[in-house]
C-alpha cells in the first residue's frame, strides 16, 4: 500500500519544522528520510504515523485519507529509536500487546507471537524482560512487536541510532532482507547517509523542513541537486570558481546571484608529480593507507585550502607518496553550485 | 588512583569519631529516647491497662475508626489528584506549568494551622460558602468532610511529587508505542502507565498515608475536637493528655508510633525500587558511544 504525505506543514512556536513537504512511498517500497538533526524528518514520520498532527496538508494510505484518523485507527507499525519496549512485560507479552488490545484469542496470540519470534530467531528469549536483552535483540523485538497486528505500513524512527557500529551494520542488512520477504511499505528516518544508501529503495534528502532532493540512491549520489545534497551525502572538496580553468562538468547551477563554487569528491581528483597547465600545487600532510583506497590529505599554501583525495592503491604505489611531498592536483569531474547559506 | 581518592576523602580520626558521636548522640536524645519513652509510659500500668485504655474507652475507639476513615479517604483523593497532576506536568508543555509545580508544593510551605483557619474562612458560618452550605443542609466544618478536606490539602504534594520524576524519566515513548499498537487511552493508562510508575505510586501512598494519620494542626482547627465524634487519633491523644490521663494518651500515642515504624520499614524497601526505576530509565536514554 502506498503512503502519501502532501503539502505537510508544521510549526512549533516560532520554528517551522515542516514547510509544505510532499513525500510519496510506492507500495512495497523502503524509503529513507535522510537529513541532519532539525531537518524535520522525525516530525514528518510522526505525522505520517498519527503520533503528531500536522498544521496543514494531508496524509493518504493508498486512497484512504487518514489525515484526521488517530494513530490507533491507522494500523501502522512504529519502531522507536530507544525501542520503547514495555519494561514490565516479558518479550512474549510485548509482542502480544497489539493482539491483546485487538481481542485475539489466546491460541491465536500464542501462535502469532511464536511465529514472529522464530522469524527473528529469538524464541528462546520469550520469557525474558527487556532489561535482560542486548540493544540489537531489543530492536528486533520492537520490530516484530510492531509487525504483530499485521500493519499496512511500517515506520521506523532512527531504528539503529542507539546501537554500536557493528550491530548497526548487521541489523541494516537484516532489515533489508526482512523487508524483501514481507513487502510492507516502510519509511525509515536516519541521519546516516551510509545507512540510507545501504538499505533504501528511494531516498528523500531533507533539510530545514524542506525536501532538497528525492530519488534512488544512485540518482541522488550521482546527480545531487544542490550544494547541500552534495555535501551531506559524502566528503567533498570545495574550491573557488575557475580554479582549474573552465569547469569540466556543470552541475545544476541555480540562478546567477551569489558566488558559485566548485564541488569535487575525493575520488574525483587525480594527483600528478608534474604540472599540467590547470592543476594546483599542494603539499602532502597526511596519508591514511587503511582501506580500499588510500586517503591523502593535502594543503595548498597558495589558496589556503585543505584537500582530501582518495588515491587507488596501484596509483599510490606508482606515485610513492610521502608526507611533505609536492604534488599537482587536478579534477576528473567538477560540479558547480551556488554557495549555500547553510552549515551542517 | 582509587587509593589516592580514598586517602583524600579520609578525614582525621578525631573528626570521624566526633561526627559519628555527635550524630548518634543527637539521634539518641531527639528520637530514640522519646520513642522508648512513649512505649515505657504506655505500659507503665501494665499490659491490661494498656489494652483497656485502647479498646474500652468509646471515645478512643471512635478516634481510631475516624483516623482509619479520614486517612484512606485523603489517600484516595490524593491518588486521583496526584496521577492527574503528574500526568499533566510530565507529559504536556503548557503556559503556567512551572507555576503549577510551585502550587503543588504550597501545602508543604503553609503551616497546617493556617490551612485549618483557611477552611474555617471558606466553610464557616460567616465564611464564603457558609450561608449557601447551611441553606442546602451541608455540614463541612466540625464533621467528616471537613476533616477529609483539611487532611487532603496538607498531604497534597506527596503522590504528585513522587510521580513527576518517575514519569519524566520514563518518558512518553512506551505510551506512544501502545497507542500505535492500537490501544485506547484507558488501556494505555492501566496496562502501561500505572505498571511503570507503580513503585513511585506506592511510595507516595505510604508517605501520604503516614502524614494523613499523624496530621494535627489543620484537623485541630476544622474539627472542633468533639470527643467521640470529630477527634482523630492525634487529637484524642492531645485531649487525653490535657485531661491528665497520660497513660491512656501514651497508649494511643504508641499505636501512632507503631504505624510510623511500619511505614518506615515498608518505605525503605519501596523507595529503593522506585529510585531503581528512575535510574534504569535514565541509563537507557544515555547514548552508547
Amino acid at each position: 500500500m502506498s503512503i502519501t504525505a502532501r503539502n505537510i506543514t508544521k510549526r512549533f512556536g516560532n520554528f517551522d519544522a515542516l514547510k509544505n513537504v510532499t513525500v510519496e512511498a510506492a507500495s512495497g517500497e523502503l524509503l529513507a528520510l535522510l537529513g541532519p538533526s532539525g531537518s524535520g524528518k522525525t516530525t514528518l514520520l510522526r505525522i505520517i504515523a498519527g503520533l503528531e498532527t500536522a498544521d496543514g496538508g494531508e496524509i493518504k494510505y493508498a486512497d484512504d485519507d487518514v489525515t484526521h484518523a488517530s494513530a490507533r485507527q491507522r494500523n501502522v507499525g512504529f519502531v522507536f529509536q530507544h525501542y520503547a519496549l514495555f519494561r514490565h512485560m516479558t518479550v512474549f507479552e510485548n509482542v502480544a500487546f497489539g493482539l491483546r488490545v485487538r481481542k485475539w484469542s489466546e491460541d491465536k496470540i500464542k501462535e502469532r507471537v511464536h511465529e514472529l519470534l522464530s522469524l527473528v530467531r529469538l524464541e528462546e528469549l520469550a520469557h525474558r524482560y527487556p532489561s535482560q536483552l542486548s540493544g540489537g535483540q531489543k530492536q528486533r523485538i520492537a520490530l516484530v512487536r510492531s509487525l504483530a497486528p499485521q500493519p499496512k505500513v511500517l515506520l521506523l524512527d532512527e531504528p539503529f541510532g542507539a546501537l554500536d557500529a557493528k550491530v548497526r551494520s548487521e541489523l541494516r542488512t537484516w532489515l533489508r532482507r526482512f523487508h524483501d520477504e514481507l513487502h510492507v511499505t516502510s519509511i525509515f528516518v536516519t541521519h546516516d547517509q551510509e545507512e540510507a544508501f545501504e538499505v533504501a529503495d528511494k531516498i528523500v534528502v531533507m533539510n530545514k523542513g524542506t525536501v532538497e532532493q528525492e530519488g534512488t540512491p544512485t540518482q541522488v549520489f550521482e546527480h545531487p541537486a544542490n550544494a547541500f545534497v552534495m555535501d551531506f551525502l559524502g566528503n567533498v572538496n570545495v574550491f573557488p570558481d575557475h580554479l582549474f580553468g573552465q569547469p569540466l562538468t556543470v552541475g545544476a547551477s541555480n540562478g546567477d546571484s551569489g558566488k558559485s563554487q566548485l564541488y569535487v569528491r575525493p575520488h574525483e581528483l587525480t594527483l600528478e608529480r608534474t604540472p599540467n597547465g590547470t592543476s594546483m600545487l599542494a603539499r602532502v600532510v597526511h596519508i591514511n593507507p587503511a582501506g580500499s583506497v588510500v586517503k591523502v590529505r593535502l594543503i595548498s599554501d597558495e589558496f589556503g585550502l585543505v584537500v582530501n583525495v582518495d588515491v587507488e592503491r596501484g596509483r599510490y604505489t606508482e606515485l610513492a607518496l610521502n608526507a611533505g611531498d609536492k604534488v599537482y592536483v587536478s579534477p576528473k569531474k567538477v560540479r558547480v553550485f551556488m554557495q549555500p547559506d547553510y552549515a551542517i | 588512583m582509587n587509593a589516592d581518592r580514598k586517602a583524600a576523602a579520609q578525614d582525621p580520626l578525631w573528626v570521624r569519631i566526633l561526627l559519628i558521636t555527635l550524630t548518634i548522640g543527637i539521634l539518641t536524645v531527639l528520637v530514640i529516647i522519646p520513642v522508648i519513652a512513649v512505649f515505657w509510659e504506655a505500659f507503665a500500668r501494665g499490659f491490661s491497662f494498656y489494652w483497656e485504655s485502647l479498646f474500652s474507652d468509646p471515645d478512643t475507639r471512635a478516634a481510631v475508626i475516624l483516623t482509619l476513615t479520614v486517612a484512606p479517604a485523603a489517600v484516595v483523593l490524593n491518588l486521583i489528584f496526584g496521577v492527574a497532576a503528574a500526568w499533566a506536568i510530565a507529559r504536556f508543555r503548557f503556559t503556567g506549568r512551572t507555576l503549577l509545580i510551585a502550587f503543588i508544593d504550597l501545602p508543604f510551605a503553609i503551616s497546617p494551622v493556617v490551612v485549618g483557619l483557611l477552611f474555617v474562612l471558606l466553610f464557616g458560618a460567616q465564611g464564603f460558602f457558609g450561608p449557601w452550605l447551611r441553606a442546602n443542609g451541608f455540614q463541612i466544618l466540625f464533621s467528616l468532610p471537613g476533616l477529609i478536606i483539611a487532611t487532603t490539602f496538607v498531604t497534597l504534594p506527596f503522590i504528585a511529587r513522587e510521580l513527576i520524576p518517575v514519569m519524566e524519566a520514563i518518558g512518553p515513548d512506551e505510551e506512544l508505542a501502545a497507542l500505535s499498537l492500537g490501544a485506547n487511552g484507558w488501556q494505555i493508562f492501566w496496562r502501561i502507565t500505572i505498571p511503570n510508575v507503580r513503585w513511585g505510586l506506592l511510595y507516595g501512598v505510604i508517605l501520604c498515608n503516614a502524614r494523613a494519620m499523624g496530621e494535627f494542626g489543620a484537623v485541630y482547627v476544622v474539627s472542633g475536637h468533639i470527643a467521640g465524634e470529630t477527634n482523630t487519633m492525634p487529637l484524642q491523644v492531645e485531649q487525653l493528655f490535657q485531661g491528665f490521663n497520660s497513660p491512656a494518651a501514651f497508649a494511643l500515642a504508641s499505636v501512632l508510633t507503631m504505624l510510623a515504624a511500619i511505614t518506615l520499614l515498608i518505605k525503605v524497601g519501596v523507595e529503593r525500587r522506585a529510585r531503581q526505576v528512575i535510574q534504569e530509565a535514565k541509563a537507557k536514554e544515555s547514548p552508547l558511544t
